[in-house]
This record gives C-alpha cells, sequence and structure tokens, in this order.
C-alpha cells in the first residue's frame, strides 16, 4: 500500500460545509414558529427538512471524491 | 392478567431473545482481542450501519430527547440539528482513520495517538480521559434501563434490581461476542425501535388532538414561546445552539467507542457510503419530540421530564405494547453499554495498564485483562449508579466536553505535517481542565457559550501555539514505526 493518506479533496470538503450552514449558523434565520409548513412549526420543518438534504449533499461529496480517487491503493502522495 | 405482569414479560423476552442472539454471534469463532475489539475488521455496510445505528442511538436520544421537548421545549432542537452533521464530520474523517488504522494494526483510539505521535504517556493519558468519560456514559445507560422497567412494570419492579440484572447480562455477552455480538442484537433493537418510535410518534399526536399540526397549533396556543430557543430556559438560546451542535456535531467521533466502531469496517469506502446514508436514521428522533410536545399537554406534572414518553404510552396504550416499546428502550440501553464496556476495559488493559505498569504482558494477558475490567466497569457504573450525586446531565455534559477535548489531536494529527506531540499533550491538559472546572461549578453554558466548544477553542489555541515553539517528533502517519501492537512474535508491540 505505501503512499500518504487520501485526504478529502477541497470540492469535498466544501459541499460538507453545506449542512452546517443550513443546519448550525443560519439558526436566527429558521428559528420561529410561522410559517406552519404540513402542520409542523417553521424550525421543526426546517430541521427535518435537512435529514434527506443532508444525505443527498453527501452523495454529491461521495461522487466527487470517487471522481477524485478512482481505483483504490493506485495513487501516491496527497495534498497537503 | 396484571398489566405489570405482561408488559415485563414482554420486555424480558426481549431481552432474552436479543441476549441469546448476541452468544451466538461468536458462533465457530475465535475470540482474540482482534476478533473481540474489531471484529477482525470484516463488516461490510450493513453490519457497519447496523453497529453504528446501534450505539450512536442511546437511551439518552431516546428517553432525553423527549424528555427535553416536555421539559425545555425548543433548545431540544439541538439534537435534531447535531445528529446529520456528526455523519457529515464522520464522513471526511472516518475513512482515514480507517486507513491509518488497518496499515498499523490499531485497535483503539489510543493507539491511534501511540502511533501518530510516539509517546507513550499521551496515549496512555488519552486512554485514561476515555475510560473516565465513559463511566458517567455507563451510568446514564444504567439509569435509563432502570427507568424504562419501573416505569413498564408500573412500579413493581424497583429500578435497582433492574439496573443490575440488565447488566450482568450486558456483560456476560460482550465478554462470550465481543463487538460482532453488539452489531448483530442492533438488528432487533433498531427494527423494534423504528417500528415503536414510527407507530407511538404518529398515533399519540393523533389520539389526542387529532394530528400533528392539531398538537402543535394546541401547545403554540397554551404555551407561545415553548417551541422556539430559548424555549422554557432562560440560557439555552441561539448562542448556545451554534457552540453546542458544532461542539458535538465536529467531536461525537471523538468518544473511543464510536472511534474503533470504524475499525471493524471492511473498508474506507464502506465508511463512507455509511456516513451518507446514516441521517436517514434520524428520522425516528423528530417523531420521539412530538411524544415529548404532546406529554406537555397530556401530562403536564411530571416529575421528571425522562418519564414523558413512558408515562404516555402507558397511559395510551395497552401492557403489551408498553411491554414492546420497554423492550426497545431496554436494548438502547444495554447496546450502547455493552460497547461502551468493551471499550473502556480495552482501553484500560491495552493502553493504560500495559504500558504504565506491565510492559511484560502479552497480547493473551491483555485480553485477559480487559475481561476483568469487564466486569470491574460494570461495577462501578451500578455503584455510581445507585450513590452518585450528580445529575445525570451534569455528568453527560462532563463526558462529552472532556472526549471533544481529543479532537485536536486527532484531526491535526490526519491532516497537519507541522503538529507536536507536545503542542497536542499541552491542548488537551488545558482543555479538559477548563472543561471540567466550567461544568462542575455549574458554569455551563458560560454567558450564553457552551462550556465544552469554549474549552476546545483554548485547545486548539494552546495546541498550534505550542506546536509553533517545539520541535516535530513525528510527522505524520507515514513516518510512524509500523509494529504497534499483536505483531507476532512481539509482546509488547505498543511500546515505542
Amino acid at each position: 500500500m505505501g503512499g500518504a493518506l487520501r485526504r478529502p479533496s477541497l470540492f469535498a470538503i466544501l459541499l460538507g460545509l453545506v449542512p452546517f450552514a443550513g443546519i448550525c449558523f443560519s439558526v436566527s434565520l429558521w428559528d420561529r414558529v410561522y410559517p406552519v409548513v404540513f402542520g409542523l412549526p417553521f424550525n421543526f420543518f426546517w430541521l427535518v427538512l435537512w435529514i434527506p438534504l443532508t444525505p443527498l449533499v453527501m452523495w454529491a461529496a461521495y461522487a466527487v471524491e470517487e471522481r477524485c480517487h478512482p481505483g483504490d491503493e493506485t495513487r501516491k502522495g496527497g495534498p497537503d | 392478567m396484571n398489566p405489570s405482569i405482561v408488559s415485563l414479560a414482554i420486555i424480558s423476552s426481549i431481552v432474552a431473545v436479543s441476549t441469546v442472539v448476541g452468544f451466538l454471534a461468536r458462533y465457530h469463532r475465535q475470540m482474540d482481542l482482534e476478533q473481540w475489539t474489531v471484529a477482525g475488521r470484516g463488516f461490510g455496510l450493513v453490519l457497519v450501519w447496523l453497529l453504528m445505528a446501534g450505539e450512536v442511538y442511546t437511551t439518552f436520544t431516546f428517553l432525553g430527547a423527549s424528555g427535553w421537548a416536555y421539559s425545555r421545549g425548543g433548545p431540544v432542537l439541538y439534537i435534531l440539528g447535531y445528529q446529520p452533521l456528526i455523519f457529515v464530520v464522520s464522513f471526511y474523517i472516518l475513512p482515514l482513520i480507517w486507513e491509518v488504522g488497518r496499515k498499523h494494526r490499531l485497535q483503539t483510539q489510543a493507539d491511534f495517538f501511540q502511533v501518530r505521535y510516539g509517546s507513550t504517556y499521551l496515549s496512555a493519558f488519552v486512554a485514561l480521559v476515555g475510560v473516565i468519560c465513559i463511566i458517567p456514559y455507563l451510568q446514564i445507560q444504567l439509569t435509563g434501563l432502570g427507568l424504562i422497567v419501573e416505569v413498564a412494570s408500573f412500579g413493581a419492579i424497583h429500578r435497582t434490581p433492574a439496573m443490575v440484572t440488565g447488566f450482568v447480562l450486558v456483560a456476560a455477552f460482550v465478554l462470550v461476542s465481543g463487538v460482532r455480538g453488539v452489531a448483530w442484537v442492533s438488528v432487533i433493537k433498531d427494527l423494534l425501535l423504528i417500528f415503536a418510535a414510527v407507530f407511538i410518534g404518529i398515533a399519540i399526536p393523533r389520539i389526542y388532538f387529532g394530528g400533528l399540526g392539531a398538537m402543535f397549533t394546541a401547545v403554540v396556543h397554551a404555551k407561545p414561546t415553548h417551541l422556539i430557543m430559548p424555549g422554557a430556559t432562560k440560557n439555552l438560546g441561539h448562542t448556545w445552539y451554534v457552540t453546542t451542535v458544532l461542539m458535538i456535531g465536529l467531536t461525537f467521533y471523538m468518544w473511543p467507542q464510536y472511534f474503533a466502531a470504524s475499525f471493524t469496517a471492511r473498508s474506507g469506502k464502506v465508511l463512507k457510503r455509511n456516513a451518507v446514508i446514516m441521517p436517514l436514521y434520524g428520522i425516528t428522533m423528530p417523531l420521539m419530540l412530538c411524544v415529548g410536545f404532546t406529554a406537555l399537554l397530556v401530562l403536564p406534572n411530571l416529575s421528571n421530564g425522562d418519564l414523558a414518553l413512558l408515562a404516555l404510552v402507558r397511559k395510551t396504550f395497552p401492557a403489551w405494547f408498553l411491554g414492546i416499546v420497554g423492550g426497545a428502550g431496554a436494548l438502547t440501553a444495554m447496546i450502547p453499554a455493552a460497547i461502551q464496556l468493551l471499550t473502556g476495559a480495552t482501553l484500560y488493559a491495552k493502553n493504560l495498564f500495559r504500558p504504565m505498569l506491565a510492559p511484560e504482558m502479552s497480547d493473551q494477558q491483555v485480553a485477559k485483562l480487559a475481561k476483568i475490567m469487564v466486569v470491574v466497569l460494570t461495577l462501578g457504573a451500578l455503584i455510581m449508579a445507585l450513590y452518585s450525586s450528580l445529575s445525570l446531565v451534569s455528568l453527560y455534559l462532563l463526558g462529552f466536553a472532556g472526549v471533544a477535548q481529543l479532537f485536536p489531536g486527532v484531526v491535526l494529527g490526519l491532516f497537519s505535517k507541522r503538529v507536536t506531540t507536545t503542542g497536542v499533550f499541552a491542548g488537551l491538559v488545558v482543555g479538559i481542565a477548563l472543561a471540567t472546572f466550567l461544568v462542575l461549578t455549574g458554569r455551563d453554558p458560560y454567558f450564553g457559550w457552551n462550556a465544552g466548544f469554549l474549552a476546545l477553542c483554548l485547545n486548539l489555541g494552546v495546541a498550534g501555539l505550542v506546536s509553533a515553539l517545539t520541535r516535530v517528533r513525528v510527522a505524520g502517519f507515514e513516518e510512524a514505526v509500523p509494529a504497534l501492537a499483536g505483531s507476532p512474535g512481539d509482546g509488547f508491540g505498543s511500546r515505542l
């Protein structure tokens, strides 16, 4: 095997920031009861929405990673 | 028939069947340390998913989430917030941890520090932090288990004998079947939990209010500010939410048992795929919260918020259904407890006792000592659960704030060549000191900020500063000494 660890690519890491922005940093924008969506208070609805959205974003990150590192152990060296 | 007998019979059958499955999981396998702790690194996507869902969704999420929805309101949303994010973070770090783990045959988190930083003292300290933080977490599972049996038996069985019985079973099946048993029992637990959560989460608001929407409308009418932060609290506002979600989201996999779960995977790809799909399992959590919100209006005067879900199920459904929910609840206490015991015991024997006190021990002796430690830790947690004066929430926060401090050592270790052993050690010590001080003196949150997060910031700052001032001894895993432990013919490989 040998070689450096296969660290994630920058683009994949940027994708990972999307759920952090949507769920964490934006709290003051969505933490309210109205508008009620499907009977749920807005903050509740918003966080429930991210349960399927997060896997979607991360699936994109997975696809990016797969494109960056095709084969398994072929790549040598790593970005530092 | 007496309802307490019905529900207890169902709970005991669920626990009994699960224990048998746990025992059977070792079928025809030689149980050396490698099988016991990391299942020979052979788990595919399904077993890794089950193991991780099994240990991540503990009784604290099961009873605690509805309890917080009941007693605190809006701030409980932090649970919905951090859950998807822990898997986002795991996507980037677990495959790397796995890769290092396979190359250097790591079995524990402290092994990782040993190989990366080349210091037995740092690795022993990491093991010590891990074991100390695991004990309160174990104690939470125990107390949750006792609570479940007490409520489900309609008070007929006191929580003490319930806790003792449950934990004797857990210790026994950890001793016999190791991590593989835990993964298989998770199958039963997950099925039951999903069934129970979906059913009660939808049925309970419907029975009392005609639907989810009507239930929320009623809550808003009764308590207009309950559903937004800070809800029923004074100091759990948006700053607290952001710092808490960041702290838990970033550092969740620093719990030594979750960290080590990544070593069971067959490949790094399995862990990446697992990270993509794991958040979907979290769909049970909003349902738990709905039950808590319903209880707020239906059972407004509970002494303990953690009872909200069970008390409402008991009031609403027949005894056999309470038994199923109680059985699922008992497993959500026992499975994480099993893996916590296994991890704590291995850390103690392999990374603390052997390198510090008995370097001549063989791997077989370490495995034996780890199994003795399972019994010791079980007893310790039982005694603490029976006599401890600290509240569960403060124990949980202390444990979390403590393990969070391992984050810089792991992440800088993976991504930086400039970080030094002294830097990581200094940051860790300072971070733990600050976290302990803030939590134990009741300063969490501190001016609205999560105490563990503040300690983590200081920890990172100190680690960076000291690293800049000291010399690099080991610059990365590429340079690390490959033989760690368990290399044939090398009795004490973990002393570098």
